[in-house]
């Protein structure tokens, strides 16, 4: 036993290390980056073989976890919720074929949208899968949950969901650490995994089956516990990290369902109703258990919440807005102050974003009707001041479709603005279908060599954007490399004009390091120069 | 005993630094601690904070109430104020006076001094001069945190200078050295 400091995020890694995890299957994003970045550093995953590296995108990893656990060994997947829309194919179908090794799915959401394009809620994705979801409240409960998800993806043989919110994943506090699991050994699985109507329709059948076992691990899981108090006007069940906001704002006094294991405790959310004349139902995200709550219980019956109003329709929960709904005045002293700005993130100084942008903002200036359709990472900033370039931003890969379409429908010039990693992630197959219907449009594949917005991981095309064009069909005489710099910004402009007036697909690859990891292998390098 | 404190800042003046200082003496104390932190789009040049919360009873809520904040550090004056709703009412900020301009619509600055000079406990210290004078022009972060350490209370100024050595340790001798400088330098005990 060992107490350490550490994030959600990183209380998940270490607890799946210690749980006997043989590989993690990632692509970054924020909140669930670091997860992967810990096994990835740690002394004792390497010691263990874990493999770590990072995926093309959550599908690939999604499905390579599916296959480590067919061959027997525990993998974890992680992901921002925005990832499992990537890979809901894989992950519904992983319930349907059910698992060898445990298979724990990661899901980290994003409620307030810090860092992302919609709050969606991933335990509807478990509810629809039909799969046990685990959200912890706490760091330790990051760490403990580990082990017991993958024990009990490996009683039941399905996947486990693990939920978990912006706030604990890059929150830190003392986690005690506990046993060491061994790894699995090498036992591939000897059933059928062949998702052919006919074997499909058994396989369903057997998941809905196991329902019944579902329900009863939730009933008597440790993870959900009651907690006796209040006088019996208002019973609390908190959801995950809820149950921190309730106990901040009335301690020991109420009568507490503490829920992290689903699906739903029935029998103790029957008792707390039982017991109280209305139920408040905390939850980080969307109304979800809410819903069920009241189906659950009849139109008879008082349910509060999100959709009553007593706490907020959308963003996350606070201390400030749990305690509201309790009852609780907040007890500010101050107002806003009044000379304060509103500071949003921007590119960097000295990024070659800037110089893309600095060369299409010419190009939007003079032809009002182009239209210029962005994508997911640093480069979404060039959507506000100075740049106000973009038309669009939403999902990984949409620039490039999005432009396909909008030529489709006569709109001209198109152009597509997309990373390096966005593009390997889920821009290829779109430039396909241009090239393959010869679409008037200009791809920009703006390439720093990283994945940058999430802190520099490793972009998984390096070094092959121009083969992959190729390979996919493109015009060479259509295909450029330039270096996005204040001087060539001129030159980018005019090559733009120029690509932009051929009737067919172009791609134009501005290509310069990102300042960030730049500066991060300038010092690593003299680092090792100074230990030789 | 408790202590709320927001650290802000603006992405990359070294916040974080800051933070995991506080929670090496805090851990080594045996308080009990959480500290949730920003990660992702915002460190680019935007607003950042991190709420710390530490304390002798346990600690359920990761974020600070409205209202409850002991404490406010901050290594830009506009972004202290920023947090102002969560200042209690004997709250202190401690906050470096050089504003960091990197938006259009800045306040102008003899307002922005004027209100945060009607608070009724504010210390502001030019950091990066004070950090330069030091020699350690790169620790203008650990400057403000001595300037700081008085108002901790929970962990004394002399755990968190025994706490800048253990995290700069790594770093070598030399860095340990210029950081304790820096420390010493605003550090009023």
């Amino acid at each position: 036993m060992e107490k350490q400091l550490l994030l959600g995020d990183e209380a998940i890694a270490l607890g799946a290390i210690h749980a006997g995890l043989s590989g993690v299957y990632a692509y970054p994003g924020t909140p669930s980056t670091e997860i992967t970045e810990f096994i990835q550093t740690h002394p004792e995953a390497r010691e263990r073989g874990i493999r770590s590296r990072w995926c093309t995108n959550e599908k690939t990893a999604m499905e390579a976890a599916l296959g480590m656990s067919y061959a027997g060994k525990r993998a974890l997947v992680c992901m921002k919720h925005v990832g499992m829309n990537v890979c809901a194919d894989a992950f519904v179908n992983s319930a349907i074929t059910g698992v060898n090794g445990g298979l724990v799915v990661l899901a980290a959401d994003d409620p307030s949208m810090h860092s992302s394009q919609n709050e969606q809620d991933s335990r509807f994705y478990g509810k629809f899968a039909l799969v046990p979801i685990l959200e912890p409240s706490n760091q330790q409960e990051c760490y403990d949950m580990m082990q017991e998800a993958f024990a009990l993806s490996e009683r039941l043989k399905e996947p486990v969901l693990l939920r978990i919110v912006t706030r604990l994943a890059h929150s830190r506090a003392a986690v005690v650490t506990g046993e060491k699991r061994q790894q699995n050994a090498f036992s591939p699985s000897t059933d059928q995994w062949v998702l052919l109507p006919g074997i499909a329709r058994q396989k369903y059948a057997a998941l809905l089956e196991k329902q019944g076992a579902m329900e009863e691990e939730a009933e008597k899981s440790a993870f959900n516990r009651m907690e006796q108090g209040g006088n019996g006007r208002l019973g609390i069940l908190a959801c995950g990290i809820a149950y921190n906001y309730v106990k901040e704002a009335i301690g020991k006094e109420g009568h507490i369902l503490k829920v992290s294991h689903y699906p739903l405790p029935q029998a103790q959310i029957q008792q707390l109703a039982h017991e109280n004349e209305a139920i408040l139902i905390v939850e980080d995200g969307q109304p979800v258990v809410e819903q069920d709550v009241k189906a659950m219980l009849g139109t008879g019956y008082k349910v509060l919440g999100r959709l009553t109003g007593h706490l907020p329709r959308t963003g996350e929960l606070t201390p400030d807005n749990v305690a509201a709904a309790l009852g609780k005045k907040c007890s500010t002293v101050y107002g806003k102050a009044q000379n304060v700005a509103v500071r949003p993130p921007q590119l960097c100084q000295g990024c070659g974003h800037r110089d893309v942008y600095g060369a299409l903002r010419q190009i939007i200036e003079e032809m009002p009707d182009a239209r210029v359709f962005g994508d997911i990472g640093c480069y979404t900033l060039g959507a506000l001041p100075p740049f106000k370039a973009l038309s669009s931003c939403v999902d990984m890969g949409a620039s490039i479709t999005m432009a396909k379409g909008a030529a489709d429908a006569g709109l001209r010039p198109a152009i597509a603005v997309i990373g390096d990693s966005t593009f390997t992630h889920s821009g290829m197959t779109g430039l396909l279908d241009a090239i393959n219907d010869n679409s008037p449009i200009t791809v920009i594949i703006s390439d720093n060599l990283t994945t940058g917005m999430t802190g520099g991981q490793d972009s998984a095309g390096l070094n092959k954007y121009e083969a992959i064009c190729l390979g996919l069909g493109m015009d060479p005489a259509h295909l450029h490399v330039v270096t996005p710099l204040p001087k060539n910004i001129p030159a980018i402009a005019e090559l733009i004009r120029q690509e932009i007036a051929y009737e067919g697909v172009s791609v134009i690859i501005p290509r310069r390091e990102c300042i960030q990891t730049a500066a991060r292998h300038a010092r690593e390098k003299a680092k090792a120069q100074k230990a030789q | 005993m408790k202590k709320d404190i927001i650290l802000c800042g603006v992405g990359g003046q070294g916040i974080l630094s800051i933070a995991t200082i506080i929670g090496e003496a805090a851990t080594k104390a045996g308080i009990h601690l959480k500290q949730a932190e920003v990660h992702g789009m915002s460190q680019r040049g935007g607003d950042v904070q991190s709420n710390l919360r530490l304390s002798t009873e346990t600690i359920y809520s990761d974020l600070i109430a409205l209202g409850s904040c002991d404490l406010i550090i901050s290594m830009e004056p506009m972004e202290a104020l920023r947090y102002l709703p969560y200042l209690s009412k004997d709250g202190v900020i401690v906050t470096s006076n050089k504003p960091l301009v990197n938006i259009p619509n800045y306040p102008e600055e003899k307002k922005l001094f004027e209100e945060l000079a009607a608070l009724p406990h504010v210390v502001q210290l030019d950091i990066e001069q004070v950090a330069k004078e030091a020699g350690n022009a790169r620790g203008a972060n650990v400057v403000l945190l001595g300037k700081a350490a008085r108002y901790l209370e929970i962990v004394t100024p002399e755990q968190l200078r025994e706490a800048v050595a253990t995290i700069f340790a790594r770093k070598g001798e030399a860095v340990v050295e210029a950081n304790l400088k820096a420390f010493d330098a605003a550090n009023e005990g």
